[in-house]
């Protein structure tokens, strides 16, 4: 056993296409270090950012991975559809084999675990406490440190790249296929242990962030009266506490079989690989729900201020939302109707998962219904509002027909599922979080986005989408299945294909459509400023507060009496008291988050290398951190209320 | 402490959102041992021609494990009453007796596992092996945690006398402990009990 594990100069050079990932991510780091130290920013990255404790901070931290982690991710997509175009017939493509596997395995992990996740939680740590009047989250220097386990499980994962190449499995890995024998690289254990430190790091938020909403509310506020993304995150958050440690357990199933020699899922030594399936599936399917629950919380914000109603059936939303929390458990198994658990237990999920159409179908009327005779702007959110309409229904109906057992047996593993998903993760999930961003984004950084180029990126992204995915319906149809990296050219698939990857042009172009919006709101801020801290005319408490909000969100914790708070104030036109200032506590930054993520970074790496002793300390050293932690009583300092009150003219002054 | 502070730290371990925090972290383990408890009632017939649970079990063995942790769950109480007391002394003397006990089942328990081991019984052998060692391992691991977290509770109260935020700690401790307790007699049940009954 060397003192490096298994870990030597073979695993650097991976053929040539992948060398050009490395060299693309060697100059994007020589090009991020060198700006920096020209710009001389260590310091004020260090003190501003990365020991920073405050949400606000930390959710656009979260954001920007999550969009770095979109262009590794929509890199993947380009390079399978510019594949599956000209792979017609024999020697056509250039990817081989193992690299479309490494390519597509790459896109659907980083999509959703580091993507859709990352810009999940990016919202919650935005809105969510200042949504409910909160000046922090209820334990902020765990939230700290899930951000940066979840930073450290994307690097992790993209380490891979680098060194020794990425999981050929499939974004979810299922053995036997996953198991040493059949997968002895560092591939899968780089998935392991990536997705694992980034998991812990999304359990640690879901409890930080539930504790946030049940314990932290503004006065008044009971949870009846709670704005509905408070609400929608809340489903999500208890969905995120059920099913994460699932795959947490999961995950580490599969590394003992792998790095202890055990038989869970193995195919032999009565190992059952279908258990995998089952647990994966158990956290899976509702991982979809934890994702697309923030997104309608997004939207029953943004169609109320854009039609300047208040949101229709805001009780039934609420129940619509614990409906689908609940079914959302007891349909895992629709995901392998093939296992051949016999027609009862097929019918029981197969029925199970069409009953999940109702309460969202609750929540589609009830959007349209706030809708209907309102006074709409068709702002940007709007836009991506009505292109989700669109879609999510096209692919819930879709859904609905894979959920009939028999239909499935001939659907299941077909392109028909990869564009149905895709409807539902593009045009539920994506939409809705570009939506949110839109509409929050003035909110955090004090300026809106340019509106035209925000409408040009929406259309290119809308019609994109439908060129990319519905010949990819059309092809499930016609026999296709998924994950292929070549097809015989007689069968006629090829035109349809190219269709699809034009979808991925548009796309693209989409893409660099919003990379433009933001450089040229960022260049035309002064004329773009908001300083009402109020530019949509909004209904929620987070509105109430100036934009930027001061590191403390309120100098005054808001009352909320009734729904929509912010809008009932303004509705009331009650002269502003001028209550005195009073002190404020604040957590005081620290650097331990960041270190303690290191060390699981370190852990994480050498476990994939088989490196025990720096595997051992690292551990050793997390433990240390926890308990030096644990020692320190004073975590936070006091803000005097004449500072407050710097803060506050300060921010009047600005506005004036 | 004097009776005002004594008062005020009951008051933050009540209404504390860590406890809240700590009781809802509790509920998402109790998952990860349900997925563990799942496949292990999956896997245990698995035996690929090895041993049976019934053939390596000890009943009289497991029953000492068994009043050993009941008897620590007992005295973890005992710790927590004295902390609401603000009775160092006494805190000092039940956290030191949990530990010990605490101690004594996670010494039994490896014993057993090595004893397993040398036998030829490792989890590699199959997959119902493979499961009991990660099931009863994965408590262990959380016994193990939790005399880690007790014993850097027992060095700053030794040393300092009771602090701000120590009868919080000791609630969350005890919580920690009582559960792992409910745990352990899943165990015994469902692992041993039933290994034998078959």
């Amino acid at each position: 056993m060397s003192l490096l594990g298994r870990l030597d100069l073979d695993a650097l050079y991976q053929g040539p296409v992948t060398a050009a990932g490395q060299l693309s991510l060697l100059l994007a780091g020589i090009a991020i270090v060198a700006i920096l130290t020209y710009k001389k920013r260590w310091k004020w990255l260090w003190r501003e950012w990365l020991t920073s404790v405050d949400p606000k901070k930390i959710g656009i931290m979260y954001i920007i991975t999550a969009l770095l982690m979109l262009l590794r991710g929509a890199a993947d997509a380009a390079m399978m559809r510019a594949q599956q175009a000209t792979a017609a017939g024999d020697g056509g493509g250039f990817l081989t084999s193992d690299q479309f596997q490494q390519v597509f395995t790459a896109h659907g992990t980083i999509m959703i675990f580091f993507v859709a996740m990352g810009l999940m939680f990016g919202l919650f740590n935005l809105i969510v406490p200042l949504q409910i009047g909160a000046r922090d989250v209820a334990f902020p220097f765990l939230n700290a440190t899930s951000f940066w386990l979840f930073f450290a499980g994307a690097m992790l994962i993209n380490t891979s790249l680098v060194v020794g190449g990425f999981a050929a499995t499939g974004w979810l890995s299922y053995p036997p296929l996953s198991e040493l024998a059949y997968s002895p690289g560092a591939g899968v254990d780089y998935w392991i242990w990536g997705l694992q430190i980034a998991g812990i790091g999304s359990l640690l938020s879901g409890i930080n962030f539930f504790v946030t909403i049940l314990k932290m509310r503004a006065p008044g506020m009971n949870l009846m009266k709670m704005p509905m993304f408070c609400w929608s995150v809340l489903g999500s958050l208890v969905l995120i506490l059920f099913a994460f440690p699932i795959l947490t357990a999961t995950l580490t199933m599969l590394a003992l079989d792998r790095t202890l020699g055990m038989h869970f899922f193995t195919a032999d030594f009565g190992g059952n690989p279908m258990m995998y399936v089952n647990l994966i599936w158990a956290w899976g399917h509702p991982e979809v729900y934890i994702l697309i629950l923030p997104a309608f919380g997004v939207f029953s914000e943004i169609v109320p201020t854009f039609s300047r109603k208040r949101l229709f059936g805001y009780t039934s939303m609420v129940w619509a939302i614990w409906a689908i929390v609940f079914l959302s458990f007891i349909v895992w198994l629709h995901h392998f109707f093939t296992m051949g658990a016999g027609a009862n237990v097929n019918a029981f999920f197969g029925i199970m998962t069409m009953a999940i159409a109702v309460p969202t179908g609750v929540k589609i009327f009830n959007w349209l219904f706030t809708m209907y005779r309102g006074r709409i702007r068709f702002a940007t959110p709007m836009l991506w509002f009505m292109g989700f309409v669109a879609t999510f229904t096209v692919g819930g109906v879709a859904g609905v027909i894979m959920a009939i057992p028999p239909a499935d047996f001939q659907l299941h593993n077909s392109l028909f599922l990869v564009a149905h998903f895709h409807t539902m993760i593009i045009g539920g999930v994506v939409f809705g979080f570009f939506a949110g961003l839109i509409y929050w984004f003035p909110k955090i950084f004090g300026f809106k986005l340019n509106e035209r180029l925000g409408r040009y990126a929406f259309w290119c992204w809308f019609v994109g989408f439908l060129l990319a995915f519905i010949p990819l319906y059309i092809l499930g149809l016609m026999g296709a299945t998924r994950r292929l990296d070549s097809y015989d050219a007689s069968l006629g698939w090829q035109p349809l294909f190219i269709v699809a990857g034009l979808g991925v042009v548009a796309i693209g172009a989409g893409i660099a459509i919003q990379a433009l919006q933001l450089y040229v709101s960022l260049k035309q801020r002064k004329a773009n400023l908001d300083t009402t801290g109020d530019p949509w005319n909004g209904r929620t408490l987070e509105w109430s507060t100036a934009s930027p909000p001061p590191f403390y969100n309120f100098a005054h914790i808001p009352l909320a009496a009734e729904r929509d708070a912010f809008w009932a104030a303004k509705q009331s036109r009650q002269a502003k008291l001028r209550l005195p200032y009073q002190p404020i506590h604040i957590p005081k930054n620290t650097p331990l988050a960041l270190i303690i993520s290191g060390f699981a970074f370190a852990a994480g790496f050498a476990i994939v290398w088989h490196i025990y002793w720096l595997a051992l300390l690292s551990f050793l050293a997390i433990v240390g951190c926890l308990v030096l932690r644990s020692l320190g009583e004073r975590n936070e300092y006091t803000l005097p209320a004449a500072d407050v009150a710097k803060v506050e003219a300060a921010i009047r002054r600005r506005y004036a | 402490m004097t009776e005002q502070q004594i008062g005020d730290s009951r008051q933050q371990a009540v209404e504390s959102k860590t406890v809240f925090g700590f009781w809802v972290y509790l509920m998402t383990d109790a998952v990860l041992f349900a997925s563990l408890f799942a496949t292990f009632a999956v896997l245990r017939n698995n035996t690929f021609g090895g041993v049976s649970g019934q053939e390596i079990f000890s009943l009289p063995f497991v029953l000492a494990e068994t009043l050993i942790l009941l008897t620590s769950s007992f005295s973890v109480g005992l710790a927590w009453l004295a902390a609401r007391q603000g009775n160092r002394q006494m805190v000092l003397v039940w956290l030191s007796i949990t530990f010990l006990l605490g101690a004594a089942f996670l010494t039994l328990e490896i014993r057993e596992f090595i004893h397993l081991y040398q036998e030829g019984n490792s989890w590699r052998r199959s997959a119902f092996l493979t499961s009991f060692f990660t099931l009863v391992g994965t408590h262990g691991a959380h016994v193990t945690a939790g005399l880690v977290w007790m014993s850097t509770l027992l060095i700053r109260i030794y040393r300092g006398g009771l602090f701000k935020s120590s009868l919080k700690k000791i609630t969350m401790l005890s919580l920690f402990w009582h559960f792992l307790d409910v745990v352990w007699i899943f165990i015994f049940t469902i692992v041993y009990l039933m290994g034998i009954i078959r």
